[in-house]
């Protein structure tokens, strides 16, 4: 145990904890061995409220025995489980040691339940009631704080359900997606595209690729300068999936909707992660929570395969 | 005839004289009561059939297809005959104590410790024990000189006998007590096939060996030296409570009067003829002519000899009875006794307790069979989805307390235009929980920026009640 800033304190703990079941055991000595004489009425000579009067009886004596136990008791737990100082008993228990039995134990458990399901392709494992009701359960302890516990996500965070994918929703993409996690990094525009008049016309052809309300003559001035956007974003700005560069020509905004939201995209980029789950999750759960995923978009394969 | 003098209303209880030095603690005087039978000794035995019956008999009713009783702390499933409670029900269990507690203190009003002398587990499982140890080694005496004589094959034989008897009450005590736990039926199969739990094991071990020890080795010492219940009862006793009192101005001076009518007439002594069956009955070995002690249990066996010994004396019964201390001292008729019996004190505590019976039991009859728990999704506030909608994410605990499959309808109310735009009805499986995301959405500009209070309204298709469960809906700017 490395909860002791310094070793001073261990020897303080150790030194408290056995001097008081060492005064315990004494004064029970000499109280065993005490006799006195009894007074003549068997009270204490205390008197309350004009006549309620203290007994002196003496305690029963198993009583006495009781307490011995109790002193047995303790020194046998301080000796089998930690609790002098930093000594850690002769089982090595641990609260850290206790947890990861109990993980154990869980995933011993759970085996033979993850081995069948990952022995199925994912399409197959997304129609199945008892692995979905697994995947909803892993998703919400692992992705809803992000994706929303409905998996639709908010802004920043892209929505599950959509259809669409920032880098691919293959089975075999997800998994890679959730394994190694994503980053999707726009970087700043701003110097490239030309003036703030020219950024502000970019941002409405970005616009009128999908048909959102723009100022088409700005949009026309625009057009030109979104060959430096074309690189990844691709001519017509239809996305590329292989760099995670989204779709422009949908009408699904992830970090914000409308010219300022674009402008500033423009200007300031931005660099959005998806953290790794690969030694947080087991390989299996990540088969389940693929299938999880790649079901919410996948409905109507999932039903008719039900 | 003089009057007679009315008791000193307290008398400190002479203790036997103790010559020299005493230790701070003394030895166990094992008490080695006499059986007698008698008007009180059945009601006892009444109500150990009673309460025994109820505490081994419910285990193994059913009721449908499960355990009638059952509380099942690992599914946290609580299964009382009709009912289904969660864990969130725990003010039953608070509203049953309240019970309990008013009812001890309305019986201990009227009649002192009734719960001590009849009902307590304490009393009842010492008096089985008791009963057995009075079948195997026989009566009072017999048991006595058993324990004083040397060691023989006979002492060995009974001894033996009592304890494999003893154990056995034990182990059914615990095997009972555990199941309450668990399917009591499964665990029976389970022992058979010896592949019980360890914790089931324990238990019953635990549970056995307290029965054991409480019944057949602790006995009073449990009443006198363990129990909080014993000590604070009889600080609910007032001069109208009837308690097990020793007639002191018909009995005293005590001693047997001469034989003859005439002799009899001009004995000294009063009706008590020190024959010591009181004492020697008392399951707490105390001397109920000394008053009122904190060791009674008011049990009333005492009373039961006293009776006998009265009535072959041909003397009136009732030399040790139920009185109060204020009727010992007026020498009350009982008429007059029963009607102090109803003083306000009384009266309050059954108007109270009654009120409260008849709204525990309103409560649990009117019981929703359905709970929602609402948790606001903490990732997003809200967001813009298609068609100009605003829209809130929320998951719902719905709770199934019902133990048929229930389909429940989720609606939202609170704002204008606030309505489901998930899947509005969610199936949850008997007796099961389920948590559901939900999700709210409000057309645009149709309520200010800001969190809005709302309401979702869950109701059971086809009857079975609705929940009404407040909630946030957030507007942003």
């Amino acid at each position: 145990m490395s909860d002791f800033v310094n070793v001073f304190w261990s020897h303080f703990v150790t030194v408290i904890a056995l001097g008081g079941i060492l005064a315990c055991a004494l004064l029970l000595w000499l109280t065993a061995r005490f006799r006195g004489p009894a007074s003549a009425d068997n009270t204490t000579g205390h008197v309350w409220d004009e006549d309620l009067r203290e007994m002196n009886n003496p305690m029963p004596r198993w009583w006495m025995g009781l307490f011995v136990l109790t002193i047995v008791f303790g020194i046998g737990y301080l000796v089998v489980f930690p609790g002098l100082g930093s000594y850690r008993g002769t089982l090595a228990w641990s609260t850290q040691g206790e947890y990861e039995k109990a993980v154990d134990k869980a995933n011993a458990e759970l085996a033979p339940v993850y081995a069948a399901y990952s022995a199925q392709a994912v399409e197959k494992l997304a129609t199945d009631a008892g692995a979905m009701a697994v995947g909803e359960r892993l998703f919400l302890n692992n992705c809803a704080q992000c994706h929303g516990s409905d998996a639709r996500g908010s802004k920043g965070f892209p929505n599950l359900t959509d259809g669409d994918w920032l880098h691919g929703g293959t089975p075999e993409k997800i998994h890679e997606t959730i394994t190694l996690g994503r980053i999707g990094a726009m970087p700043p525009m701003a110097e490239a595209v030309g003036s703030a008049e020219d950024v502000k016309n970019l941002a409405n052809y970005v616009l009128s690729l999908s048909d959102s309300p723009h100022d088409s003559v700005r949009a026309g001035l625009g057009k030109s300068k979104f060959t430096v956007c074309a690189a990844c974003h691709g001519i017509g700005g239809v996305g590329n999936q292989a760099v995670g560069a989204p779709n422009l020509a949908d009408k699904i905004w992830l970090h914000g909707y409308g010219q300022e939201a674009i402008i500033a995209m423009i200007n300031g980029g931005k660099t959005n992660q998806m953290p790794a789950q690969q030694g947080r999750l087991t390989e299996a759960q990540i088969h389940v929570l693929t299938a999880y995923v790649w079901g919410l978009s996948n409905k109507t394969a999932t039903v008719a395969g039900q | 005839m003089t009057e007679p003098t009315p008791p000193k209303p307290r008398t400190v209880i002479p203790i036997t004289a103790v010559d020299g030095d005493v230790g701070l603690y003394a030895a166990h005087k094992k008490i080695y009561p006499r059986s007698v039978s008698g008007y009180f000794a059945r009601w006892r035995w009444a109500l150990v059939a009673a309460t025994q019956l109820v505490f081994y008999g419910l285990p193994w009713l059913d009721w449908g297809q499960r355990q009638a009783v059952l509380f099942d702390l690992g599914a946290r499933r609580f299964f009382l005959f009709g009912l289904v409670l969660y864990p969130q029900d725990l003010i039953y269990l608070t509203g049953l104590l309240v019970v309990s507690a008013l009812s001890l203190f309305l019986f201990t009003a009227v009649a002192g410790r009734l719960w001590c002398g009849y009902a307590c587990p304490q009393t009842v499982y010492t008096e089985i024990f008791m009963w057995v140890e009075e079948k195997i080694e026989g009566s009072r005496i017999a048991r006595m000189r058993l324990d004083s004589d040397a060691f023989s094959a006979e002492k060995l034989v009974k001894k033996w006998f009592k304890h494999v008897v003893w154990i056995s009450i034990g182990l059914w005590t615990g095997f009972t007590f555990v199941g309450y736990f668990t399917p009591i039926r499964e665990l029976g199969m389970e022992f058979l096939q010896t592949r019980m739990g360890s914790w089931e094991v324990f238990w019953v071990l635990f549970y056995g060996f307290a029965t054991y020890g409480n019944a057949g080795f602790m006995r009073e010492q449990v009443c006198k030296y363990m129990c909080p219940y014993a000590r604070f009862q009889s600080a609910m006793f007032d001069r109208d409570t009837l308690i097990v009192s020793y007639d002191t101005a018909r009995g005293e001076p005590r001693g047997l009067p001469a034989k003859g009518r005439a002799a009899a007439a001009a004995s000294p002594f009063g009706d008590c003829i020190d024959c010591k069956l009181c004492v020697q009955v008392c399951p707490t070995g105390i001397d109920i002519r000394q008053g009122l002690q904190y060791e009674c249990i008011g049990c009333g066996l005492c009373v039961d000899a006293c009776n006998i010994v009265m009535d072959k004396m041909a003397t009136p019964r009732g030399l040790i009875r139920y009185a109060t201390q204020n009727s010992m001292a007026g020498r009350w008729t009982p008429r007059q006794v029963l009607r102090r019996v109803l003083r306000p004190r009384v009266l309050v505590y059954t108007a109270v307790l009654a009120a409260l019976c008849v709204g525990l039991l309103a409560s649990l009859v009117t019981r929703t069979p359905l709970k929602v728990d609402v948790v606001r999704d903490r990732a997003s506030l809200a967001r813009i989805v298609e068609g100009g909608q605003l829209e809130n994410v929320y998951r719902l605990q719905i709770m199934n307390a019902t133990e048929q499959v229930q389909r429940y309808r989720i609606e939202a109310s609170g704002l204008d235009g606030l309505h489901v735009s998930s899947e509005p009805v969610v199936e949850v499986a008997p007796a099961q929980s389920r948590w559901v995301a939900v999700r709210l959405q409000l057309p645009y500009g149709a309520a200010p920026a800001g969190s809005h209070k709302v309401y979702f309204d869950v109701r059971a298709e086809g009857g079975q009640g609705s929940v009404s469960e407040k909630a946030v809906f957030l507007v942003p700017r």
